[in-house]
């Protein structure tokens, strides 16, 4: 179990460091998703196996997603068609499969042998998770609650567009 | 039954956070700093659930969840906050935005 916790942590290191040296936005947000997913690895090995999919569903399906709409958005431009060409090379997804290569086959390998009773034993199980997060941690939830509220109402509010006003009868849209 | 060592756990997050802070000093992009924001706030994250699965509580999970919702509100602003530094500067260098105007 410790030789896969390694290995995860292995390729956790590389794909943030790669994601930290790509020049392309869409090859770094490739490897920050198997960045995500490599400590999710790590988190299943734990015994954490809900947080573990909240990562993959939240993080890598969500926050990424959100990232990569951002990210094509900004790319206008005659540039982008070329650049569209140049992303399906293998060059961009070569690199970012294999790791997940790893990933996979290390999960496999995990639900196929008997290193799986290794973390049954030693997990912490989703109810207790809830039991905490409503209990004792019911303001800590509220809280959350509030904050994501405000990030709503300041998403909403910074991304909106808005018209300069020039003349009674000049309406000029600004972009 | 062999289980990870703590400190190997505790290493892993602490150069997944120096590799975000370092992202975070060295790039003037700023989606990437943002980018490497979520490395750093992933990385507090692992240290949470390896303590958490040290002493096989739920709490850490618990301030995962909290991490995790955080995150989401911080990305959407900072999103929205990229979205209108474009359409004013029309570019994505951070040091364009130097100035305040006040």
């Amino acid at each position: 179990m410790t030789i896969v916790f390694y290995i995860a942590a292995l390729v956790a290191v590389i794909s943030t460091a790669m994601v930290i040296t790509r020049l392309n936005a869409v090859h770094a947000l490739l490897y920050m998703v198997v960045s995500l997913l490599s400590v999710a690895v790590i988190f299943f090995i734990l015994g954490a196996a809900f947080v573990a999919a909240l990562e993959v569903i939240v993080y890598a399906g969500a926050i990424m997603v959100l990232f990569v709409f951002v990210v094509m958005m900004l790319n206008l431009g005659p540039a982008s068609a070329e650049q569209e060409s140049r992303w399906l090379s293998p060059a961009g997804w070569i690199g970012p499969g294999i790791l997940s290569a790893i990933l996979i086959i290390e999960l496999v390998y995990i639900l196929f042998t008997n290193a799986r009773q290794d973390i049954l034993t030693q997990s912490v199980a989703p109810r207790q998770v809830g039991i905490a997060l409503y209990g004792p941690y019911i303001l800590g939830v509220e809280l959350a609650a509030i904050l994501l509220m405000a990030g709503i109402v300041g998403a909403y509010h910074l991304g909106r567009y808005k018209n300069v006003f020039l003349h009674r009868y000049l309406h000029k849209e600004l972009q | 039954m062999n289980t990870v060592p703590m400190e190997s756990g505790l290493v892993l997050a602490g150069i997944l956070f120096i590799l975000g802070f370092i992202g975070v000093l060295v790039r003037r992009n700023i989606v990437f700093i943002l980018l490497s924001l979520e490395v750093m706030l992933n990385a507090a994250g692992l240290a949470f659930i390896f303590a958490g699965s040290r002493w096989v509580q739920a709490d850490g999970q618990v301030m995962f969840i909290f991490i995790l919702a955080m995150a989401a509100a911080e990305v959407s602003v900072g999103l929205a906050l990229i979205l209108q530094i474009f359409r004013d500067f029309k570019t994505l260098d951070a040091d364009a935005a130097n100035n305040m105007r006040g």
